[in-house]
């Protein structure tokens, strides 16, 4: 069932569609390449990032539908649209939603579908794998969201902090669904890491040293690392959350003398790493993005790498800076502060290069360098919000408030999903064959950039006013006057809530008008930007096997390098076009592999996925639930270990020139 | 399922595949060599994987022992580890454990060395050496218990039965993949480097001993 391709005639035409010749373990392995069973089984890295993309997306809106409810109830004193329970499972499954269905899956999709392509692999290390991370992560999502139908959602804020997450407190099923929810999406994480770390590490294509990668790789390696290492740690935490919850453990339990801190202490060291999972891979894009559209390449690319490094180890150590409130006491308040402001100094780099590579540059205003842009500015906000954070004194008084809010919200948003947009627009045409129209696109960033100010400015005010986070109602009476006025900022985040929705609607009426059946919007060019790094040395969209041949590397960004030549002399580089990108292309095209062994279909990894909330079902419901999942999940194992990873014989096509073309994945 | 064909193909189809000029483009089996030849580290792509995994594994014991750290004094006066410790019992056990350390050791060396039989019968006497140490676990869990010791008596207990248990299901994971391997070699169903199967099974094993002897040291032979 492998796929072979023969170009013997024209180099690079579809596949034969695989045929199922044997039957292995229990089942044939799917090998259907169209309708919903080719997405469904895929093994693909694109097509599995196209879906964790579109699932994420779902979620997004989702997760923007509970903030509209939120600002809703906070437009005007005394709001009534909302209880004061269902708000606070609304905030609680707003910042969830965005934070592990939206903005991680996002960056996972990115990084599933780039990392291989910016690598010159044919896939990821570990295919089926990566099928069980999808299915996993949606299978997670979907349970969690269930607890909305099954009693109420979770309601003890994001970081749920014990005990106020225990049952006398919260004695619904929502915070049930949450802990067992991220534990099934932490698998997702931690496998997905432990993949692509395999994949940047060992299937480099030849040439491409660590310091001669796309800094969208680079960046995507760090935050794998930080996942492999933080998640762990929450998955401590929600074992013990839930062995609280729902096997009578006190772990949190004061009164039986326990340590509050404990839940605190795991949390932060799962949570501010997160922090740096959400930004670094959107400053992977932007750091693409901005030397593209500045005609000049990246400004000090190894200090952005190692910024990026130094950025992953030191914030595995300020976690406590979300505690400085807790009574930590003097010694670790003053560490962790120092500590704090100094990852502000990598951080810094990263905007000063970002900076210099625009400076001098023939700027070219496109959407993605909008949205790039964009990032710079409201994360330079976010960022200097957070450094008065880190003086301890100062976060005594803003925490919880509006002002923390937002911080976070400059930060994740202005920082994290930004630059996301930003990587919409600039690789759509690389993903889908299609360009998404500018001028949609533009409003759709004007929206997004007046909506997002709109609503997050104002909490610096109405945060310093004193105005407390989750918080379902706010009075008339304790609003304050003139210029700082609760009334007032609070029903200007909230109509910003909305402007910044009608930017994301034309986001998507952007998609619907690109790709709507009918549509006249023409194939994409090949290289529609000019553009620098590998992914673009191949078809959009690319081929099943990504590369006709795989690529040798000799240069960071490697595709600029085989467009322009350098005709300066001594130290004066001087670069004048001498191919075009369709020409590299072509070239590429003339002298592809012959043979190509692409990973075959699976269902081993949905069925796997499958097995995991049917499990935490019966954790909540019924002890014969965790033994119908648990046979679940052992049958998927055996059935996945049983399944040769390698087509049988009969499905390989001869060889033609007697092993000739064989080439290296990698070896360097 | 039609076995009898795979069995005897496999082996003749492993060889031509090896012979061939295909590219991988990524293999979740780690199977034959190409991991090794074809990545950039040297390292086969599995192997990495499995390093990968440990790793994130310490952090995730990390978690469970400082939880243990914390709470392991917080016991009522007459339950703490003073009086239900029984160190000879529990070293006897260990002991046990880290011997199935070496006959792992021994079956990888088999393994490499192509002897299927002998590679089947130390992973054999690896996964009994595992069953004895689980079943020494039971017995001490049911003997605690017995003494007033359950999981929600304190928050000593509820850290301890966490922590072990941990332990102890990663213990029994690896005794199903031992077992697992064995079945696999008996019929010839491991498509790929059947050494490296067997190392991979071991590396995990290896990294369970290890977190034992720091538990053990930690929770049983440190004084309270």
């Amino acid at each position: 069932m492998a796929i072979i391709e023969r170009p013997t005639e024209s180099p690079a035409t579809e596949a034969p569609a695989p045929s199922a010749s044997t039957s292995y373990g229990y089942l044939r392995r799917p090998v259907e390449t169209k309708g919903w069973r080719s997405w469904a089984f895929t093994v693909d890295h694109k097509k599995i990032g196209i879906m964790y993309g579109a699932v994420a997306l779902f979620f997004f809106i989702i997760g923007g539908l509970e903030a509209g409810l939120i600002r809703l109830q906070l437009a005007g004193p005394d709001g009534t649209i909302l209880s004061a329970d269902k708000y606070n499972q609304m905030f609680t499954m707003h910042a969830t939603t965005m934070v592990f269905l939206f903005v991680m899956p996002m960056a996972a999709a990115f990084a599933n579908y780039f990392i291989p392509l910016q690598i010159g692999a044919r896939d990821v290390a570990f295919p089926r794998l990566n099928a069980l991370s999808l299915w996993t992560f949606v299978f997670g999502g979907i349970f969690i969201n269930t607890s909305w139908i099954l009693g109420g959602g979770a309601d003890g804020g994001w970081f749920m902090y014990a005990p106020n997450s225990s049952v006398p407190f919260s004695p619904s099923n929502g915070i049930d669904f949450w802990t067992l929810g991220l534990l099934i999406t932490g698998i997702a994480s931690l496998v997905g890491a432990i993949n692509l770390i395999v994949t940047v590490l060992n299937m480099r294509a030849p040439g491409m040293t660590m310091m001669k990668m796309p800094i969208f790789t680079w960046m995507g390696f760090v935050t794998q690392m930080l996942l492999l290492f933080a998640m762990p740690v929450i998955t401590v935490a929600l074992f013990l959350l839930m062995f609280q919850r729902s096997f009578g453990a006190t772990f949190f339990s004061v009164e039986a003398g326990a340590d509050p801190l404990l839940w605190q202490h795991l949390f932060w060291i799962f949570g501010h790493p997160e922090v740096y999972i959400i930004v670094l891979p959107a400053f992977g894009i932007v750091s693409e993005v901005l030397p593209v559209f500045s005609k000049k390449p990246l400004f000090g690319y190894p200090f952005v790498v190692f910024s990026g490094a130094a950025i992953g180890f030191v914030g595995f150590g300020v976690w406590a800076h979300h505690m400085f409130a807790s009574g930590l006491g003097p010694v670790s308040v003053a560490v962790f502060s120092v500590a704090t402001m100094a990852i502000a100094v990598p951080t810094g780099v990263k905007i000063i290069n970002w900076t210099l590579t625009m400076w001098g540059g023939k700027l070219k205003f496109t959407t993605a360098m909008l949205f790039a842009v964009g990032l710079i500015v409201e994360f330079t906000i976010g960022g200097l919000s957070g450094v008065t954070h880190a003086i301890a004194p100062s976060d005594t008084q803003q925490t919880d408030t509006y002002y923390i809010v937002a911080h976070f919200h400059y930060v994740i948003f202005g920082g994290g999903v930004v630059g996301l947009f930003s990587g919409m627009y600039y690789w759509w045409p690389k993903i889908f064959g299609k360009m998404l129209s500018e001028t949609l696109g533009k409003w759709n960033f004007w929206l997004m950039m007046i909506g997002m100010n709109l609503t997050f400015g104002p909490m610096h005010i109405i945060g310093l006013q004193g105005q407390p986070r989750r918080m379902y109602v706010w009075t008339e009476y304790r609003a304050g006057e003139g210029f700082f006025n609760l009334g007032f900022w609070n029903l200007v985040a909230t109509i910003g809530t909305f402007v910044l929705a009608i930017g994301v609607f034309f986001f998507l009426i952007n998609i619907w008008v690109t790709h709507r059946p009918g549509s006249k919007t023409p194939p994409a060019p090949a290289d529609p930007w000019d553009a620098r790094s590998l992914e673009w040395i191949t078809s959009s969209p690319p081929k099943e096997y990504n590369f006709a041949r795989t690529p040798v590397v000799s240069d960071l960004d490697e595709f600029f390098h085989r467009k322009y030549e350098d005709v300066g002399e001594g130290d004066q580089h001087e670069y004048v076009q001498h191919m075009t990108g369709e020409e590299v292309i072509q070239n590429e095209e003339d002298n592809a592999d012959l043979n190509i062994h692409l990973p075959a279909p699976s269902y081993w990894p949905m069925v796997l996925a499958f097995s995991l909330p049917v499990l935490a079902y019966g954790v909540i419901y019924s002890t014969l639930l965790i033994l119908a999942g648990a046979a679940i999940a052992t049958m998927a194992m055996f059935g996945w270990a049983l399944e040769p990873a390698d087509a049988p014989q009969s499905d390989y096509d001869p060889t033609d020139d007697g092993g000739e073309t064989s080439k290296e994945l990698a070896n360097v | 399922m039609s076995d009898s064909v795979i069995t005897e193909t496999a082996p003749d189809a492993e060889d031509v595949v090896d012979a061939r000029p295909d590219e991988h483009a990524g293999d979740d089996h780690g199977h034959d060599d190409h991991g090794g030849h074809h990545s950039s580290l040297g390292l086969s792509n599995i192997k990495l994987a499995m390093w990968l995994f440990l790793g994130s594994e310490c952090l995730l014991f990390g978690g469970l022992i400082s939880t243990y750290m914390l709470y392991r004094n917080r016991h009522s006066a007459n339950l703490g580890p003073d009086q239900l410790w029984d160190i000879p019992f529990t070293s006897a056990s260990s002991f046990v454990l880290l011997t199935s350390s070496l006959t792992m050791v021994l079956a990888v060396s088999a393994a490499n060395r192509k002897d299927i039989r002998a590679t089947k019968i130390f992973l054999g006497v690896t996964s009994l050496l595992g069953g004895l140490f689980v079943a020494g676990q039971i017995y001490e869990f049911t003997t605690f218990y017995r003494e007033g010791l359950g999981f929600t008596t304190s928050l000593f207990s509820s850290s301890f039965f966490t922590l072990t248990g941990f332990h102890g299901v990663h213990v029994s994971i690896g005794i199903i993949m031992l077992v697992a391997t064995i079945g696999m070699l008996q019929k010839d169903k491991i498509s790929g480097d059947k050494a490296e199967a067997v190392e991979m099974v071991g590396l995990y094993w290896h990294f369970v001993d290890i977190v034992w002897i720091v538990i053990f040291t930690l929770v049983y032979l440190i004084p309270a």
